[in-house]
């Protein structure tokens, strides 16, 4: 791999205009890259997930090199219909549309050649894979008070052009005081066997709101690994939600670093899995200042041999006194097979907070289907009816109305 | 005179030490010492082999570092792998022969060694340094054949029983502590309950350490045979003295078909004084095996001593329909650290476990809670209760919770719940209306807060256990 490694590293500074400083950057996140590798389960964050055999598993030698210069067709069979939004589109990697136009233009900065102030190059070996392949990265900075009148959907779509690639992506966002953006990401996958990478950044400055909703729904064999970063001032709120369900593997991680008073983190996560697919979650939320918030509420409904992980991980500080933390997995295994591992953490330094977690997991109860049976319904409605209303718990904490209702139409949930 | 009163019962009650001569096997960690051991012990052959083939592991094996408390390199050069009180190369027949001042000790620690004081009618075995010095109420026992002495009578007396089972839950190769153990134990107890014996009386072993240097290396062994029951206790305690002091035992349990067996430890090895210099590093490795159908282990853990303490007791339940179950109070205050929690590991159908974590952590402390909870592809119709709760005194100290869950199997249930609080002003207020002063609110408080764990002792040590629960965590408000 160490070979493959410099031949395509050397491929790509040939072919791109990168300033020397860039260069010297990247090549120290190769070469930290090179000396650890992939990760793998000797790694405490990596133990339920060897991404490294997964890897080798299902798509064996990777190339890391990817030709930026000519563009793609964008397909506008993809985009979402119904709802009117900003749009964002990646095309293998390459950025090919960058639309806002249902905002008001000096509102919004985009900058794709900036100073980076790398917070993010010790995370894992994946961020120095990131930096050294990543083409261009973006930054959007959205300006004070302004919110965005429509949602911004990135669309992050792979063609059967590639194959065994390895792509790597990175975006920023500044949300200025008082300013506000429902973001959605869509996975559209028609690629086989590529290793997508991405690191997202997020500053949200006082007072202002974050929600991103990550859709990975359409079925594809792909290996992903996403990695959100938000760092959060006086009382600025987060949303996540992700919908685990396509891809072959996928790891969301989202790191969040509560350091303003009164900020807020909600985290919440369906899996819905089949095959041998294999899902996890892995959140680290920081409380690093007192009345901070964080809520996460993961499910997971397992069909097959599919396998879903979910660590969560609250951290309180001994300055973060009046911190409320809460975090609940819960999980409905409905084959022999399947799996589901979890390990919620918590490390908790501050005397006076309210933190709890708690887990569950187990088959349908058999109870409920037999009352849902006696009144009528066969066991397949039965059944369908019971996961209907354990997933709906976790839509419903959705706070952008027509996204909510966009996100049910794609899993099929009733109401 | 209050205050006296509580300055005299915050020092280790346990700190001293007693002047007797010892009699040391050569400093140091190699094949000699080894030799020396099995050979001073009249070891048959196969247990020096064992132990020598568990030392070649242990050039290879690295000691763990994923642990939360991390603690200064041990030199293993530097310990005396085996102590014994001078004029004990052959163990006294009977309590007469036994040294008057070793008696003393164990009076001072309120343990009854001697036969016509029987309180309480546990049967004590009581091991000092490297080795075991009385046991108690042996015809009693006998005539249950039950029985009840130190490993190294047991591998000279009964070493089929011996070789059958020693090693068969916690391997050679298990891990750095407890192959060290494997090649240097020195004593511990033996139990061994034929079928259809309910033991008449609890079991109890008394740990002391008390040469300076040394390293405590005990190993338990309890089997109860088909449809036996014994309930065993353990207590420790150690001298104060400023150097830390390495205790690695390993303590092997084997219930047969319907068998049951309950393990109980009231931990106070010395924990170091206010500035976190000195005490006891506490690295156990507990095993429990459901061996066969419908057997039951259950642990029980009052941790209160120790600098640090690391100690995951476990159970693999293996037959079909056995239960495991785990009740723990783990109390760290000054500079004390705590990482202990249980494994419990579903192989067999029907299995069921319990666990109740009760973590306290005062001062500059540190508490954490690891567990992990494997439900095997077989182990269908499982379940698995988990409950942890700490309590956190101050914003010095730290409360962890790390728990591990797998479930492999659609059948079977797996829950969890973990909370971390603190004392409410409204629950001291309350209690101070009533006459209470903060120390006794405080330990009125924690007890109501243990209490869960602590009905699960043994009478007699639930008493003990209440006021170590007190003592421990005194000047830790206000």
């Amino acid at each position: 791999m160490e070979k493959q490694l410099k031949i395509d590293f050397e491929k790509i500074i040939k072919n791109s205009k990168f300033s020397k400083k860039d260069i010297e950057h990247k090549e120290n996140n190769l070469n930290k890259f090179i000396e650890s590798g992939f990760p793998n389960r000797k790694l405490e964050n990596w133990k339920f997930s060897d991404i490294s055999q997964i890897i080798k598993k299902n798509i064996g030698d990777l190339s890391f090199y990817n030709d930026y210069s000519s563009s793609n067709k964008v397909d506008s069979s993809v985009f979402v219909d119904g709802l009117d939004h900003n749009k964002i589109v990646f095309i293998n990697g390459r950025i090919e549309k960058i639309d806002f136009k249902y905002e008001e233009k000096d509102n919004i900065e985009i900058l794709d050649d900036f100073e980076l102030k790398d917070n993010l190059s010790n995370v894992n070996s994946l961020t120095n894979l990131n930096n050294a392949f990543k083409n261009k990265h973006c930054k959007i900075i959205i300006n004070e008070n302004y919110s965005l009148k429509k949602p911004l959907i990135i669309y992050h779509t792979t063609n059967n052009q590639i194959k065994s690639k390895n792509i790597n992506l990175r975006l920023d966002f500044l949300l200025k005081k008082n300013s506000s953006i429902s973001l959605i990401d869509i996975f559209n996958d028609t690629s086989k066997k590529n290793f997508i990478n991405i690191f997202c950044n997020f500053e949200l400055h006082q007072d202002s709101i974050l929600k991103n909703y990550k859709i990975d729904k359409l079925e594809n064999n792909n290996i992903k690994y996403c990695y959100n970063n938000i760092e959060q001032d006086t009382n600025s709120i987060s949303e996540t939600f992700i919908l685990s369900s396509g891809s072959k593997f996928i790891k969301n991680e989202i790191n969040c670093n509560l350091n303003g008073k009164y900020s807020s983190a909600f985290i919440n996560g369906i899996f819905s899995l089949k095959d041998q697919n294999h899902h996890e979650i892995r959140s680290n939320i920081n409380h690093l200042i007192d009345n901070t918030k964080s809520y996460q509420l993961i499910k997971s409904v397992l069909e097959n041999e599919s396998k879903s992980v979910y660590q969560g991980k609250i951290f309180v500080n001994s300055k973060a006194q009046k911190t409320d933390g809460y975090q609940l997995s819960k999980a409905i295994l409905l084959s022999d097979t399947s799996e589901f591992n979890a390990k919620p953490e918590l490390e908790i330094y501050a005397d006076d907070v309210k933190c709890s977690h708690g887990s569950a997991s187990g088959s349908l109860n058999e109870d409920s289907i037999f009352y849902l049976m006696s009144r009528g319904l066969n066991y397949k409605e039965a059944k369908e009816l019971l996961i209907n209303g354990f997933l709906l718990d976790v839509v419903e904490k959705i706070t952008h109305n027509e996204i909510k209702n966009l996100i049910k139409n794609m899993i099929g949930l009733k109401e | 005179m209050r205050e006296k009163q509580i300055e005299k019962l915050k020092d280790y009650k346990y700190g001293f030490s007693t002047d007797i001569e010892n009699f040391k096997a050569p400093k140091g960690l190699n094949e000699d010492v080894i030799k020396f051991i099995s050979n001073i012990k009249k070891e048959p052959k196969w247990l020096l082999e064992w132990r020598l083939k568990a030392f070649e592991r242990l050039k290879v094996l690295k000691e763990p570092n994923w642990q939360k408390p991390k603690y200064p390199k041990i030199d293993y050069q530097d310990l005396y792998y085996y102590s014994a009180p001078k004029n004990f190369k052959e163990k006294p027949k009977s309590l007469n022969e036994l040294d008057p001042k070793l008696l003393e000790t164990y009076k001072k620690l309120g343990i009854p060694l001697q036969e016509q004081k029987r309180l309480n009618g546990i049967a004590v075995d009581a091991v000092f340094d490297s080795v075991s010095v009385a046991t108690t109420f042996k015809e009693k026992l006998t005539e249950k054949g039950v029985i009840f002495c130190s490993i190294s009578e047991a591998i000279q007396n009964h070493p089929d029983l011996v070789k059958k089972y020693l090693g068969t839950v916690i391997p050679l190769t298990d891990h750095f502590f407890a192959t060290l153990n494997s090649a240097v134990f020195t004593d511990g107890s033996f139990v061994y309950i034929p079928p259809k014996v309910r033991c008449p009386m609890e079991l109890s072993t008394y740990f002391r350490i008390n040469a300076s240097d040394t390293g405590q290396f005990e190993r338990t062994l309890i089997i109860a045979d088909k449809g036996s029951y014994v309930s065993y206790l353990e207590g420790c305690t150690a001298p104060m003295r400023d150097e830390n002091q390495l205790h690695a035992a390993n303590v092997e349990l084997v219930a047969l078909e319907d068998a049951e067996i309950k393990y109980s430890t009231v931990q106070n090895w010395y924990p170091g004084d206010k500035d976190g210099k000195g005490g006891i590093y506490n690295f156990v490795t507990k095993r429990g095996l459901c061996k066969e159908n419908n057997s039951k282990i259950s642990w029980t853990q009052v941790e209160t001593g120790s600098a640090i303490t690391w100690k995951y007791p476990s159970c693999i339940l293996k037959g079909d329909n056995s239960v495991g179950e785990f009740y723990s109070i783990a109390i760290t205050n000054n500079h004390q650290k705590a990482d202990t929690g249980t494994k419990m590991i579903h192989l067999g159908k029907n299995t069921k476990s319990k666990i109740i974590s009760k973590g306290i952590s005062a001062g500059f402390s540190d508490m954490t809670y690891r567990g992990l909870v494997d439900v095997f592809p077989k182990a269908i119709n499982s379940r698995n209760y988990t409950q942890c709760d700490s309590l956190l005194m101050g914003n010095k100290c730290g409360a962890h919770t790390v728990p591990y869950i797998k479930n492999k199997n659609s059948k079977s249930n797996i829950a969890h719940e973990a909370t971390t609080s603190k004392i409410s002003e409204e629950q001291m207020h309350y209690c101070q209306q009533r006459g209470l002063n903060s120390e006794e609110a405080v330990g009125l408080i924690v007890n109501g807060f243990c209490k869960e764990v602590l009905q699960q002792l043994p009478m007699e040590f639930a008493v003990e256990a209440q006021k170590l629960v007190g003592i421990s965590l005194e000047g830790s408000v206000g």
